[in-house]
């Protein structure tokens, strides 16, 4: 008579913990196993068999590719347009919802349809890549922060934010004389580091993860980004596929092909480590923005 | 002049009209911080706009610049638009886009409905927390990462085969991703998978927002939890579904790029053929630049339409608009 728990009840308890682990395994288990075949040996790889544990445990394929100068670019090209980016992004889109939270601002009604029109028509995939080979962009480091530049989902959640702050501050900002531009970048701004925080999240993650401006704007081997780089490995791969094991094996014996999996594998790791690492910390924010989305709508 | 914008705060609600300019001037620092998002949305936004009229022409990219060449262009009205639905393509398109978006939705669209109502039922905080971070997870990266590891958990040595061939499923390895019948599951729970995690979070709001009073009241009445689950939590959340149920709808169209592009292959791009993949192929690839303008402004209207029906739907289900 301890509990008053019926066996239905452990029943679904039961049912509702297993639904959830599995749910726990069909998520993370695809991670472990690409952790598993990029530690292992790549000819060994061929093999197939590869589910829990690695076989022959061996950092060569990190340090395979770590040896080619082309991963070092495109991490190089990756840092530096998810810094860049991500900086002018939260610059403009924060400006921008400050002056689009001022309802007096001549023409607010129209700007404010001119911005939110884009989030649901747009020219299209041809189209743009014409206007951005018409302005130059093409292979210049710049196709990747220009174009994406403003969020305008984003810049909702920055203006939303700036609305529900007490507008007593600004008053008394105003009556000492200062300016907009003083009154944003000296006192909004300050106040807005948690949804910016936000949102710079959402815009990093965005750049890191970012593969088609790089696969069809540039060609320069120097510009590409890991996930463009990404692609290219994928491609082989898939076509490779094509192949059968023994032309693979009969491949393998003479040298590691390139689109050997444990390297394919070791290159998404790179990849996806520095999410993995990030995330657990920012977790809060991603939910955060999430739910600032959800009301919003 | 900040002595003039004070004056033009206690002014403005007195005298309504003024002349433009002058109001203009005194809001010069707003418009200075707007302008570089003007830029941006004139630039890479309107300007593809115009760039539409592409469709309507026989662009051949060999003249010169863009827009001199567009601008000479022969006009050919909608004859691209004929090509594009008389050809026999259209009907596959639709159909991969249709089926895609389709199957998808009845995976992705449940799924973080019973994750968040099973994550709400379960008392233990950590386990809680874990299972949540793992689900959250692949919705973080990119699809190009995610389109790897599936290639990997199917390929003929691969763990699903491995799975399927310990339960005697099957005793030959299956080749999901050169068979194209199996295309639009694989993207089907390919999305729900990188998804259902994230998108439980909305649901879960939801939950939260539930007054936790009505589930004491229902137990003093000897509710269980399936009818503490059926009378009271899925009630709550159906303005959320239904919300949430409209807007996917309204993406009927959308079959994401990446995931059709990055997973579909020579041999079954019969059935990994969407209208955005198809575009890119006889645009960037083809070199069919008007033809495959013709193709994304079809889709671009179409789903634009779509967006306002949904718009309106959800204004009268709701009481507001989503805009």
């Amino acid at each position: 008579m301890r509990s008053k728990k019926s066996i239905a009840e452990y029943i679904f308890d039961a049912s509702l913990y297993l639904f959830l682990t599995v749910i726990f395994i069909v998520t993370f288990y695809p991670f472990w196993n690409i952790l598993v075949i990029s530690l292992n040996d790549a000819t060994d790889t061929l093999r197939g068999g590869l589910y829990f544990w690695p076989r022959e445990v061996t950092f060569d394929s990190y340090l395979t590719i770590f040896r080619n100068p082309e991963i070092w670019s495109a991490i190089r090209v990756t840092v530096l347009r998810t810094v860049i980016g991500t900086a002018l992004s939260i610059f403009c889109i924060s400006m921008l919802a400050y002056s689009l939270s001022k309802r007096h601002l001549l023409g607010w009604r129209f700007f404010s349809f001119f911005f939110v029109f884009t989030m649901y028509f747009g020219g299209g995939l041809i189209p743009t890549y014409m206007v951005i080979k018409s302005l130059g962009l093409i292979d210049s480091f710049w196709v990747f922060i220009f174009p994406g530049l403003i969020g305008v989902f984003l810049m909702i959640l920055v203006r939303t934010f700036i609305e529900q702050l007490p507008g007593e501050i600004e008053e008394s900002a105003k009556i000492d004389g200062a300016n907009d531009l003083q009154i944003f970048f000296r006192i909004v701004m300050p106040l807005c580091v948690p949804v910016l925080a936000t949102i710079g999240l959402f815009l990093a993650i965005g750049h890191w993860n970012s593969w088609y401006d790089s696969y069809i704007y540039t060609y320069k081997p120097e510009l590409k980004t890991l996930q463009a780089v990404m692609v290219k490995i994928l491609n082989q791969f898939q076509t490779a596929g094509m192949m059968s094991d023994a032309q693979q094996l009969a491949q393998s014996s003479t040298r590691v092909p390139v689109s050997s999996e444990s390297i394919r594998m070791a290159v998404t790791m790179v990849a996806t480590l520095p999410i993995v690492l990030v995330y657990p910390f920012v977790q809060k924010y991603f939910v955060k923005g999430m739910m600032m989305g959800a009301i919003k709508s | 002049m900040q002595t003039n914008m004070n004056v033009h705060d206690g002014r403005e609600l007195k005298i309504p009209r003024r002349k433009l300019w002058t109001v203009f001037k005194e809001q010069k620092y707003l418009f200075l911080m707007m302008l570089p998002a003007l830029i941006w949305a004139v630039l890479f936004a309107y300007t593809p706009m115009v760039g539409l009229y592409m469709s309507f022409v026989n662009y051949q990219p060999n003249l010169g610049g863009f827009w001199t060449t567009l601008f000479h262009s022969e006009f050919v009205g909608f004859e691209w638009f004929r090509y594009f639905f008389t050809n026999g393509d259209f009907l596959k398109v639709m159909r991969n886009t249709l089926a895609s978006t389709l199957i998808t939705l009845c995976f992705s669209f449940p799924m973080p409905i019973i994750i968040a109502i099973a994550i709400n039922e379960i008392k233990n905080v950590s386990f809680k927390k874990t299972v949540q971070t793992a689900s959250y997870l692949p919705y973080f990266i990119s699809w190009v990462i995610a389109a790897n590891i599936i290639v990997t958990l199917l390929s003929s040595d691969g763990v699903i085969n491995a799975i399927l061939k310990f339960f005697h499923i099957t005793n030959e390895s299956i080749l999901f991703l050169q068979n194209g019948k199996y295309f639009w599951w694989i993207v089907a729970i390919g999305n729900t998978w990188k998804d259902m995690g994230y998108s439980s979070i909305m649901y879960l709001a939801a939950i939260s927002a539930i007054n936790p009073e009505l589930y004491e009241a229902a137990k003093v009445d000897g509710a269980n939890r399936f009818k503490q689950i059926r009378y009271i939590t899925l009630p709550h959340l159906k303005p959320t579904i239904v919300i949430l149920l409209i807007l996917a709808l309204g993406g009927i169209l959308n079959a994401g790029f990446d995931q059709h592009f990055l997973l579909g292959n020579e041999l079954t791009k019969d059935y990994s053929d969407v209208l955005s993949t198809y575009s890119f192929r006889y645009g960037i690839q083809n070199g069919m630049f008007s033809y495959a303008a013709a193709v994304g402004m079809f889709s671009s209207v179409v789903a634009f339409i779509i967006v306002c029906i949904v718009n309106f739907t959800a204004k009268k289900v709701n009481g507001q608009s989503l805009f």
